[in-house]
């Protein structure tokens, strides 16, 4: 009867609870991106020649592009001379040799956060690598993964301890010009996580990095590859916090995966770039390019993420479907509240015979937050016999957000089988109404609501993510019973 | 136990509610009557706590406690239960974890125990059974393409599950066939006791036929008009509302006037 109604708003309000600044020393650069700045990264992390000069090429194709603008979200230009590209925490002598060594204040933080690095890693039996600013702090697990020849850690480690494989696949699933943000990454990644699982190896447990973005006018830049060999198996989880502050920072990741013959990865991410403020001030700009590679028949590529952070995000996680009888998958919640912008979705494309693709999104909008789903499915002419279903819903909540659906699908070749389905609801008064006379309160009502919305993409997550998950929306566990 | 004094309500500034007054003692059964737009579904709101509703002048006592000092939720807790005239639809929320979630809402209220998966599931179908409902509408998200027969067996269910003090059903016999009110009916009946009091909110006198009210009274124009036992029911099935309103136009058009 009335417009948006005081519980929804009271729900909507809350603040970022991982807002807090934790007190390091940094090792910088200057602001500003040159030549000189990627020489000087590239020197900070001793790397050898030819990766020094994939970052130049990589910088050369830069300079030449253009920010993308088709998508829905709007923002000032950003000057890329007013960002840092390079900033670690600053150690006493050489890097940190085991946890011990770690800066504690840096430990506290991950605790505050909810990491489990120490003790809380074994009980969870979560092997972690969390990357602070620009670099990688502390690889748990290390050791036992060794057995099983699995290579876990920072990609810098990677590039000094395993070049050959860095080498072979480095850039191979998405090229240093893919796009704009993406070649800003080739040219300054800084660092990020390296996985390869050898052939036949099925992955003994979880394998999970925490990226937060400390330092002041950092951009970070953070650079992920995971190999399956194959018949390998994995499964990878990630995680994002960043303080509260009022400038925005730009946060330009690449992932790259490629699964071999008959191997699978699952992939997935749980979002919480801290958002801006609910009149839009500060926050981070999400421009990610992530993309697997189904490059061996019968391998298996599944994302999974749930995006609640970031004022604006804007990615794409994609399957490229080469492998005959391959299968991509594309699991997404994205919330967007108060000012946030989400231009999100996924690409599948399938070049294999039988490959199968499934794009499962739901976006929620709340306050003036706007949520755009974009995607495409493309048949290739080689690809006979591809199916894919693509399901995508929205969530408004109030009556001041926007959901919009942009779904592209090309056919190639007749036998395909492409379904799309769509559906938008609100969240309504009478609703409300309804469970708060049944002893709810406004927030558990709306906690239920969303968590049923979402409860298709929550049940692709792995156990200890998906409670995270639940919690990030403020939600409580829904079909517990029956 | 329930104490209405002087209850004045509007919505959207047009007054509904206009000087409501109403007693309602431990476990006694009252119906209200009255035409449309009387403002029987705008008492059932205000009492159960519609924020859509203002509520102008007036007091309403609930045991001593001033119930229109209590959010919504509390008043859920405390006891009150309203059997919707048309119940929501939520979709996504499966209907067992909507009510488990409820009851045990009510239940820590109590400071009685929650009850887990298993306990719930063994009360919930014993309940489900006694209103007529299969098994599989407690995996169906809550109302959602039910018909209206299930939708009001849904309501009779949760008001069992909830075991409220102060019971309101509005409307709870709107469109329902013979067969399916004999059933709701037999629900309520059964959820009669010293201790449970009770509103049964209805246009026409048919219900009061299988849910025999201790008092009846008729709303009209916002305010209790006439008030007397099961008989003036009756009478008013036999001579409609008309006379009613004719009796009150005098009245009203001086209140008006002044």
């Amino acid at each position: 009867m009335n417009a948006p109604t005081k519980p929804i708003e009271a729900f909507l309000e809350r603040e970022y609870p991982a807002g807090f600044v934790t007190a390091l020393e940094a090792d910088a650069l200057p602001k500003g991106l040159s030549e000189e700045v990627i020489r000087r990264i590239s020197e900070k992390k001793g790397e050898p020649e030819w990766l020094l000069q994939w970052r130049l090429e990589a910088y050369r194709r830069w300079l030449t592009m253009t920010p993308p603008g088709w998508a829905q979200v709007s923002f000032p230009p950003i000057d890329y001379q007013d960002i840092v590209y390079y900033s670690a925490p600053k150690r006493k002598a050489d890097a940190p040799k085991s946890l011990d060594e770690v800066d504690p204040e840096l430990l506290r933080t991950y605790e505050k956060l909810g990491v489990p690095l120490h003790e809380r890693a074994r009980l969870a039996g979560v092997a972690v690598d969390a990357v602070f600013d620009s670099v990688s702090v502390a690889t748990t697990f290390k050791k036992q993964l060794g057995e099983h020849g699995i290579v876990f850690c920072s990609f810098s480690e990677a590039v000094k301890e395993r070049p050959e494989l860095v080498r072979q696949y480095l850039g191979t699933v998405v090229p240093q010009g893919d796009n704009f943000y993406a070649a800003l990454n080739s040219a300054v990644f800084s660092d990020g996580s390296f996985v390869y699982i050898p052939k036949g190896v099925r992955c003994p447990m979880e394998l999970s990095t925490y990226f937060r973005i400390n330092a002041r006018d950092t951009g970070q830049f953070e650079r992920t590859l995971i190999i399956a060999d194959e018949g390998a198996t994995v499964s990878y989880l990630e995680g994002c916090t960043a303080p509260m502050r009022d400038e925005n920072q730009l946060h330009a990741a690449v992932v790259e995966l490629v699964a071999l013959e008959g191997a699978s990865i699952k992939y997935s991410t749980v979002q919480n770039w801290y958002p801006g403020d609910k009149d839009g001030k500060g926050g981070i700009y999400n421009f990610v390019t992530k993309r697997g590679d189904c490059r061996g028949a019968r391998s298996h590529i599944s994302w999974t993420q749930v995006e609640t952070g970031s004022a604006i995000t804007w990615k794409y996680p994609s399957v490229l479907l080469r492998g005959d009888d391959s299968v991509g998958e594309f699991y997404s919640v994205a919330l967007t509240n108060h000012r946030q912008q989400a231009d999100t979705g996924s690409k599948m494309i399938h070049m294999g015979r039988n490959t199968k693709s499934t794009i499962i999104s739901k976006g929620i909008s709340a306050g003036r937050g706007s949520n755009t789903f974009r995607g495409l499915v493309r048949v290739t002419p080689k690809a006979a016999g591809a199916r894919n279903y693509t399901q995508c819903d929205s969530l408004l909540i109030g009556e001041r957000c926007a959901a919009h659906t942009f779904p592209t699908i090309e056919v190639r070749h007749p036998s395909a089988r492409v379904e799309h389905e769509a559906t938008t609801s609100r969240i309504g008064e009478d609703q409300l109404f309804y469970a708060m006379q049944r002893g709810l309160t406004a927030e558990d009502a709306v906690s239920m609501i969303v968590s049923g919305f979402c409860k298709e993409v929550f049940k692709e997550l792995p156990m200890e993510f998906a409670v995270e998950a639940q919690k990030l929306l403020g939600v409580s566990l829904e079909g517990s019973v029956g | 136990m329930l104490d209405i004094r002087n209850l004045h309500a509007s919505v959207d500034g047009k007054p509904i509610l206009r000087g409501l007054d109403l007693h309602v003692g431990t476990g006694e059964v009252h119906a209200i009557m009255g035409p449309n737009g009387s403002g029987k579904s705008t008492l059932a709101q205000v009492l159960a706590g519609r924020d859509s509703f203002t509520v102008e002048d007036g007091s309403v006592s609930w045991d001593g406690v001033d119930l229109l000092a209590m959010p919504t939720e509390e008043r859920a807790r405390a006891g009150l239960f309203l059997a919707f005239q048309y119940p929501v639809e939520i979709p996504g929320v499966s209907n067992a974890y909507f009510l488990k979630a409820a009851v045990n809402a009510v239940r820590r209220h109590r400071g009685e125990p929650e009850y887990d998966a298993m306990d719930f599931l063994k009360r919930v179908k014993a309940e489900m059974k006694a209103v007529g409902m299969r098994e599989e509408f407690l995996y169906r998200s809550v109302n959602e393409g039910f018909s209206g027969g299930e939708k009001k067996r849904n309501e009779v269910l949760q008001m069992a599950l909830l075991e409220p003090r102060l019971a309101i059903l509005d409307e709870t016999d709107s469109g329902l066939d013979i067969d399916a009110l004999r059933t709701v009916a037999d629900g309520v009946n059964r959820l009669r006791s010293p201790e449970r009091s009770m509103i049964v909110i209805t246009h026409y006198q048919r219900l009061l036929d299988y849910i025999v009210p201790d008092h009846v009274h008729v709303l009209s124009r916002g305010r209790i008009v006439r008030s007397g036992g099961r008989e003036l029911a009756h009478e008013l099935e036999e001579r409609g509302y008309g006379w009613i309103d004719e009796a009150q136009a005098t009245p009203a058009a001086q209140g008006a006037a002044s």
